[in-house]
C-alpha cells in the first residue's frame, strides 16, 4: 500500500515545511500575539490567540501540533519546602495553566473531619460551632490510602473513615486557670470508633465497622494520622468544663466543601517583562530608580560620568505602573508587558500532600476527565 | 450526550454532566488548535446545573471523532507537562541536596581549621 505514507500528518508537516510557508508572524504581531501590553490606561492585547487558522491569510500556522507543543514546554522551579512549590511553567495556555489552578483547589482530594459525635460538651462553645471548627483542621493523612464514602454505601470502615478522639477535662478547683483545646488532644484511634461501649441506645450499632486495625497499613507505621499541626485552638475550658467527642475523618474534594481543598492558595502570575525602549541616563536614570517600589531598576555606569538605567529584576515588578506615571514622556521609555504564555506558578500546601505532588495529583485528574469523556463518546 | 442530525454529524452539540470550566475551556483549547474545526463553544446554561454544553462544528469531520480527538490531544499533553514537571522537581532536589552537602563540607572545613 502506497498510500499509507500520505497520513494526514506526513502530509501537513510536508506543507509546512515548504520553504514558501512562512513559519514566522511578522515583529508587530508577534508580540501582541505573545505580549499583554499594560498601558498607563488599561492592559492591552490580553486575550490568547487560540484558533487555529488566525493567521492563515497570513500562511502562518497557529494550530498547535503536540511535538511543538512538547519542545517548547518547559518547567523550573525556584522554591521548593515542605509547603510551598513555586515554579516556572513555560509555554502552556493559559486554558491549561488555570484548568491546573481550579483542579488543585476544588477537585484534588484531601481527608477532612465530616463527622462529630459528641458524648458532652459543657464548654461555651457551641456543640454546632465546635463541629465546624473541627472540620476545618487540616488532617495529614494520605488521601491516596482511602475510598470515597459514597464507594462503599453507608459503611464507614477503615478503608474510607480515619477516627479520632477528644477528651479534655478542665479540674473543678478554686484558683483553677482556663485550659486550652488545641488540635494537638485529637487522638488517633486505629481500631474505628469507641462509642459503641458508652451507646446506651440499644438500637443503635457501632459507629463504624473496621475489619481490621489501620495500624497495619504500612505508610502508617511511621506517619499516623494526625492533625497538620497540633497547636490549632479549638475551645477554652473553664473549671469544671469537659469536652468528649469523637471525629471522622472522611475523603472529599474542595467543591464540596473548602476544608477537603488541599491547598491553601494556588495561584499564577505572568510573568513581566520590562523594556526600556529608548536609553535613560543621568537624573532620569535616577528618577526612574527612584519611582519604582520594587526595585526593578538599577543604574549602570559606563565611563565618563555617564550613567544609564537598566531593568534588573523584571521578575519582581508588580506592574502598579508608576514608572510609567508622570506624562507621556514616561510611557515612550519605559513599556511594560507580559508574557502570555509564561507562568509563574505557586501553591501552598495545607500538609496532607507535599506540594509537587499535589500538582502531579492536579495533572493526574485532568487526565482522567479526558478519559471519562473519551469512554462516554465512544 | 450528544445532540445533532443524522443527515450531518459534522455539527453537534455535546451535554456533559458533572463538568465545568475546568474541564470545557481547557478541550475548548485543544478543539480551537484543530484545524479541522471551525467552530467550538461551550455554555454552562444554568451555575446550579452541573452541566456544560459544548458546540463542536467541523470541516466534515464527525463532530463526536474531533471532539474525542481533542479530549486525547488533551490528555497527552497532560501527560507531558506531568512527566516535565517530574523531571524538573527530581533536578531541583538533587540540586538542593548537592548544594546542602557542598555546604556541610566547607563547614567542616572551618571546625578543621
Amino acid at each position: 500500500m502506497e498510500d499509507t505514507k500520505y497520513k494526514n500528518g506526513d502530509a501537513l508537516d510536508f506543507i509546512m515545511n515548504m520553504s514558501s510557508v512562512p513559519s514566522k508572524l511578522p515583529e508587530n504581531l508577534e508580540l501582541l500575539r505573545t505580549r499583554v501590553l499594560c498601558n498607563n490606561d488599561a492592559p492591552q492585547h490580553t486575550d490568547t490567540i487560540q484558533y487555529s487558522g488566525a493567521y492563515a491569510a497570513l500562511g502562518v500556522d497557529n494550530s498547535l501540533r503536540l511535538d511543538n507543543f512538547c519542545k517548547n514546554f518547559k518547567v523550573e522551579v525556584k522554591k521548593l519546602t515542605d509547603e510551598i512549590i513555586e515554579f516556572d511553567m513555560i509555554g502552556i495556555d493559559p486554558a491549561l495553566a488555570n484548568a491546573f489552578r481550579r483542579i488543585l483547589i476544588a477537585d484534588v482530594p484531601t481527608m477532612a473531619i465530616e463527622r462529630v459525635y459528641i458524648a458532652n460538651n459543657t464548654s461555651l462553645i457551641q456543640d454546632e460551632v465546635l463541629a465546624h471548627r473541627l472540620g476545618l483542621v487540616p488532617i495529614n493523612a494520605d488521601p491516596r490510602l482511602f475510598e470515597y464514602p459514597e464507594n462503599a454505601g453507608d459503611e464507614k470502615n477503615e478503608k474510607n473513615t480515619i477516627v479520632f478522639k477528644l477528651h479534655v477535662r478542665c479540674p473543678n478547683k478554686i484558683g483553677q486557670p482556663r485550659i486550652t483545646v488545641k488540635s494537638g488532644e485529637l487522638k488517633w484511634l486505629p481500631n474505628g470508633s469507641e462509642l459503641l461501649g458508652e451507646n446506651r441506645k440499644p438500637n443503635a450499632g457501632s459507629q463504624t465497622s473496621f475489619s481490621c486495625s489501620q495500624d497495619s497499613i504500612p505508610q502508617f507505621s511511621d506517619n499516623p494520622p494526625r492533625p497538620q499541626y497540633s497547636d490549632i485552638i479549638l475551645a477554652k475550658l473553664g473549671a469544671g468544663q469537659e469536652i468528649e467527642l469523637e471525629v471522622h475523618a472522611v475523603k472529599g474534594i474542595g467543591k464540596t466543601h473548602a476544608k477537603w481543598s488541599p491547598v491553601a492558595t494556588a495561584w499564577y502570575r505572568m510573568l513581566p517583562e520590562v523594556v526600556l525602549l529608548k536609553d535613560v541616563e543621568d537624573e532620569l536614570a535616577e528618577e526612574l530608580k527612584n519611582k519604582c517600589p520594587q526595585n526593578v531598576f538599577d543604574i549602570e555606569d559606563f565611563g565618563s560620568g555617564k550613567r544609564r538605567a537598566t531593568v534588573k529584576n523584571p521578575r519582581d515588578c508588580t506592574l502598579c505602573r508608576e514608572c510609567i506615571r508622570g506624562g507621556k514622556d514616561w510611557e515612550d521609555r519605559v513599556a511594560l508587558r507580559r508574557v502570555k504564555d509564561h507562568f509563574i506558578f505557586t501553591i501552598e500546601s495545607t500538609g496532607a500532600l507535599p506540594p509537587e505532588a499535589l500538582f502531579t495529583e492536579a495533572v493526574k485528574i485532568l487526565e482522567e476527565k479526558c478519559e471519562r469523556v473519551i469512554t462516554e463518546l465512544s | 450526550m450528544e445532540h445533532g442530525s443524522f443527515s450531518d454529524q459534522s455539527k453537534s452539540t455535546f451535554s456533559l454532566v458533572d463538568e465545568d470550566h475546568t474541564f470545557a475551556n481547557s478541550v475548548r483549547f485543544t478543539l480551537n488548535q484543530d484545524p479541522r474545526v471551525t467552530f467550538v463553544g461551550y455554555s454552562i446554561p444554568h451555575p446550579s446545573d452541573n452541566r456544560v454544553n459544548i458546540r463542536v462544528q467541523t470541516t466534515g469531520d464527525p463532530a463526536r471523532e474531533v471532539l474525542k480527538d481533542g479530549c486525547q490531544e488533551l490528555m497527552l499533553m497532560c501527560q507531558h507537562v506531568r512527566s516535565t514537571f517530574d523531571k524538573a522537581v527530581s533536578d531541583f532536589k538533587i540540586k538542593a541536596a548537592k548544594t546542602k552537602t557542598v555546604d556541610e563540607d566547607s563547614d567542616d572545613d572551618m571546625d578543621s581549621e
